[in-house]
């Protein structure tokens, strides 16, 4: 029997201190064969593939390659079992082309640029890669750098591949894209283990599915035999519904006003173009647009930490006095009494403190309250106590480092955060990313709690099919333009699709 | 079987958390280590490694006498370390504390110099103290200035700093205020101008053993070192949290240097009386040893800076008894160095032995 597996871990058992992160797990995969792992955040699904990569090493059970057991001790002895893992940060060397970093860190010898350029191509054309191989780093996108991931793996002669939640940085047409790659390798007789949270995808491109639950195995499906539903039932252990309200807020007002907004990097590309449009009160804003259209600069620049070119961005008080907030800086936004929360992109970047734990991270938007030079910890300490038991952190302890909480809870300590604040008007940057099915509709429940309670929330996001249900308005951005600002309870998902490839400034504004 | 030749010997495994007790243990180990190889050049020069130890020991602890200059040592260590602490908290590797402590001997210097006739005694003494800091910071205030505002590498800055500084000193010893003719020296203190002394010792070390709470309340418990520890961990979130980041690496780099100016003010008025160009001797890198091994807390940092003077203070009798050559202290401390710098690595991971129980099923 088990020289069908190309892969077998047996009653694996991975601890870190008291978490036991996985627990007797025991898991099989087929060569042509892609197995989706499923699993709630911090069920230990990264835990067990690295051990798959030689980055951890069970501390018990045992890991077969076609039938023969296996140790494997670092990443590099994971390559010389064909054992290749696509991590969610990439580790890629800036200043060098797609080339160089495939070829980067193998010592076979002299280094033949000329051959290896011409065996990374051939790998190319034979999955289907599209990829300038000439092209620094660090003038790339995020798919860029993840192709180039797939194709350094592939290179070292990789036959089965771990990808750990690699759509989450994707739009769905760069998702589509590494699908037909994904499937191209199947045929090729590899086995692809992938992560992700989005059960559309699941269904879509995986033969069988593994479930986890909170560092438990639970089972494995056919994929023809399944839906969306059941896995989820699967994942938490209990049926969840999967509907976004959208109730309807009574009275509307405008909140923040933004005309003609233009920002220019360093290098001096337009990265916004005269983008206008307005927030109100009790509305969720949705920002659609394909990754680097712009979504990022808005929000940083309305939080004033993106320098702005001309235009301007305007806060509407309660007592409908406008006031600018061009030119000032996050302190001063908050000194003038507006009230604006913002979950970013880069959580552990520029959200939190990864070194601190809950308490530490509480005290971000608080530290400076109070008179004195000391910083007051109770109210931060009650803080974390609260969102840790209201949003279920999983978490040792509120001192412990966030750093080393899994994604989901890393952003629910930062989301949490941020509404406690109560704000006037709350941004969120790919709220969602990384999250599990379960977490992310805590998360657009916590949103739409937030609009109804008056709050102008704006969402930029990366499924449509959420943005539809969960939105009132949705912009559109193309290119650092606003293609259009369209109700998101009328239009359909190919309209926004279609604006967000295209600028047609004629189409429909509201 | 495969599996048995492919599982090693030992392996690594990282762990996470480990019990208080356990880690300090692991510390002091690897002291006792690091006292054991000590033993090997001790050898090799030739020295009866247990009669070796004997000596730095009775020659740094054995006497009262003997004990306040190991003290006094270690005053200036301990107080330049609480000084780039925060520093490095922000990940600034301010390497210019040489030059700092330098620059703050020099104004210290200038009033024990030129004022000590018409300044009665504490007043001089504070006036030295006051713009020794203020010297200290405005020097290390140059290349947190130049990160703030252009960006610029202040491990170079500040290294680079430090020989202006100590060229400086240099001038000055030769030209303006040198003493008699031709010396090249400063002249000597007045009483006026020198730290009163305290159970033997100048009363520098209720200085720094002052500043050691200070700093760590300064650290753990303010609003400042609240948002030193923020950008240490991302410059990003600081400004995302409305941290001005500019200023608050010139504002803790001149807290440092300031620091560092006074310990410069302590040396010239509480152990050597005088100023030349030598006048860190090295203080200023050492103290980096001692603020990395006590992994910047302020409490740990005094029980470091006492075992590091209590190695060059027994060195030095060593080199005089036994003719061993007193740079065994250097060696000693880079083994120390090495070894609490390994056993960190222990701490973060354990070894694992391959399973004996599996070998017998085998059999
Ligand atoms: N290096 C580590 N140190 C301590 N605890 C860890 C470490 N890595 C993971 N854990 C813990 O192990 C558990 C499983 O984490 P893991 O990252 O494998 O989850 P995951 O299923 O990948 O979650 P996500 O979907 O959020 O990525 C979590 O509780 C996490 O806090
Ligand atoms: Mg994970």
């Amino acid at each position: 029997m088990e020289e069908n597996y190309a892969i077998e871990m047996k009653g694996i058992t991975k601890r870190f201190g008291q978490v036991v992160a996985n627990d007797g797990i025991s898991l099989a995969i087929k060569r042509g064969e892609i197995l989706a792992l499923l699993g709630e955040n911090g069920s230990g699904k990264t835990t067990l593939m690295n051990m798959l990569s030689g980055i951890y090493q069970p501390d018990e059970g045992e890991i077969y390659e076609d039938g023969k057991p296996v140790y494997i001790r670092s990443p590099r002895e994971a390559f010389s079992y064909g054992i290749g893992m696509i991590h969610q940060h990439y580790k890629l060397i800036e200043v060098f082309n797609a080339t160089q970093n495939i070829v980067l860190g193998l010592d076979d010898g002299r280094l033949d640029l000329a051959a290896a350029a011409k065996k990374v191509k051939e790998i190319c054309s034979r999955y289907g890669f599209e990829i300038d191989l000439s092209r620094k780093v660090y003038e790339m996108s995020v798919s860029q750098k993840q192709t180039i991931e797939i194709v350094k793996i592939l290179y070292r002669g990789a036959d089965i591949l771990i990808l750990d939640e690699p759509t989450a940085v994707l739009t769905p047409q760069e998702t589509q894209k590494l699908f037909t790659v994904l499937r191209n390798m199947k045929k090729d007789g590899k086995a692809i283990i992938i992560i992700t949270h989005k059960l559309n995808e699941v269904m879509e491109v995986s033969d069988r599915v593994a479930v986890l639950r909170k560092g438990k195995y639970i089972g494995a499906v056919n994929t023809s035999e399944t839906n969306p539903q059941m896995l989820t039932e699967m994942m938490v252990g209990h049926s969840v519904s999967l509907n976004i309200d959208r109730p309807v807020y009574p009275s509307p007002q405008r909140k923040l006003v933004v005309e003609g907004l233009t920002c220019v990097d360093e290098e001096g590309i337009t990265k916004l173009d005269s983008v206008s449009f307005t927030a109100n009160t009790g509305e969720i804003l949705g920002v659609a647009g394909i990754s680097g259209s712009g979504q990022r600069e808005l929000l940083e620049a309305i939080a004033g930490l993106y320098p702005v070119k001309s235009g301007s961005i305007r806060f509407v008080g309660d007592d409908g006095a406008e006031k600018e907030l061009v030119g000032l800086t996050p302190k001063k936004i908050r000194e003038a009494g507006v009230g604006m929360a913002f979950v970013p992109e880069d959580r552990l970047g520029m959200g939190l403190v990864g070194s601190m734990g809950m308490t530490g991270n509480m005290m971000l938007r608080s530290w400076k309250n109070g008179r004195g030079a000391l910083v007051r910890r109770k109210e931060p300490e009650n803080l974390a106590k609260n969102i840790m038991e209201e949003l279920d952190v999983v978490t040792p302890g509120i001192d412990y480092p966030v750093r080393r909480l899994s994604g989901g809870n890393v952003q629910k300590v930062l989301v949490g955060r941020e509404i406690a604040g109560e704000p006037a008007v709350l941004m969120t940057a790919y709220a969602v990313r990384g999250l599990d099915i379960n977490t992310s509709y805590t998360i657009y429940n916590l949103l739409t709690e937030q609009k109804m309670k008056g709050v102008a929330v704006i969402y930029i996001g990366e499924d449509l099919d959420v943005l539809l249900e969960l939105a009132d308005k949705i912009l559109v951005l193309c290119g650092g333009r606003v293609s259009g600002i369209v109700d998101a309870r009328t239009v359909t998902k190919e309209e926004v699709g279609l604006m967000m490839t295209e600028y047609r400034p004629e189409e429909g504004r509201l | 079987m495969s599996a048995e030749t492919r599982t090693p010997l030992i392996r690594l495994v990282k762990r996470t958390e480990m019990a208080k007790g356990k880690v300090f243990g692991i510390r002091v180990a690897s002291i006792v280590i690091a006292l054991i190889l000590g033993c090997i050049p001790m050898l090799l020069t030739g020295t009866d490694p247990i009669s070796a130890y004997g000596v730095i020991i009775q020659g740094s602890l054995s006497r009262p006498i003997y004990i306040k200059q190991t003290v006094k040592i270690a005053i200036p260590l301990l107080g330049c370390a609480l000084a780039i602490a925060p520093c490095f908290k922000m990940r600034f590797w301010n390497i210019g504390a040489e030059g700092q402590i330098t620059m703050g001997a020099v104004a210290a210097t200038y009033f024990a110099l030129f004022w000590a006739e018409s300044v009665p005694h504490v007043v001089l003494l504070a006036i030295m103290f006051i713009t020794a800091a203020a010297a200290g910071g405005l020097w290390a205030l140059i290349p947190a200035f130049f990160k703030a505002r252009w960006n610029t590498n202040e491990t170079l800055f500040t290294l680079m700093m430090n020989y202006i500084a100590i060229g400086i000193v240099a001038w000055l010893q030769g030209g303006p205020w040198e003493g008699r003719k031709g010396s090249q020296l400063i002249p000597m203190f007045q009483d006026s101008a020198r730290l009163p002394t305290v159970l033997g010792v100048h009363c520098g070390w209720i200085i720094v053993l002052a500043l050691v709470f200070i700093m760590y309340i300064y650290m753990n418990r303010t609003k400042q070192g609240y948002e030193i520890a923020v950008i240490g961990d991302s410059v990003n979130t600081a400004r995302y949290a409305g941290m001005n980041v500019g200023w608050i690496i010139m504002r803790t780099m001149f807290i440092s240097g300031a620091i560092s100016g006074i310990v410069g003010f302590m040396i010239v008025s509480g152990a050597n009386f005088t100023l030349y160009s030598g006048v860190a001797d090295g203080v200023g890198f050492t103290s980096i040893t001692v603020a990395w091994l006590s992994q910047l807390n302020s409490f740990a940092m005094i029980a470091v800076s006492m075992i590091l003077a209590v190695i060059e203070k027994g060195a030095n009798t060593l080199q005089t008894r036994l003719s061993v050559p007193a740079s065994i202290a250097d060696i000693i401390t880079g083994i120390l160095l090495f070894c609490m710098l390994s056993s960190e690595f222990f701490i973060n991971y354990s070894l694992v032995f391959r399973r004996r129980e599996k070998k017998e099923a085998e059999a």
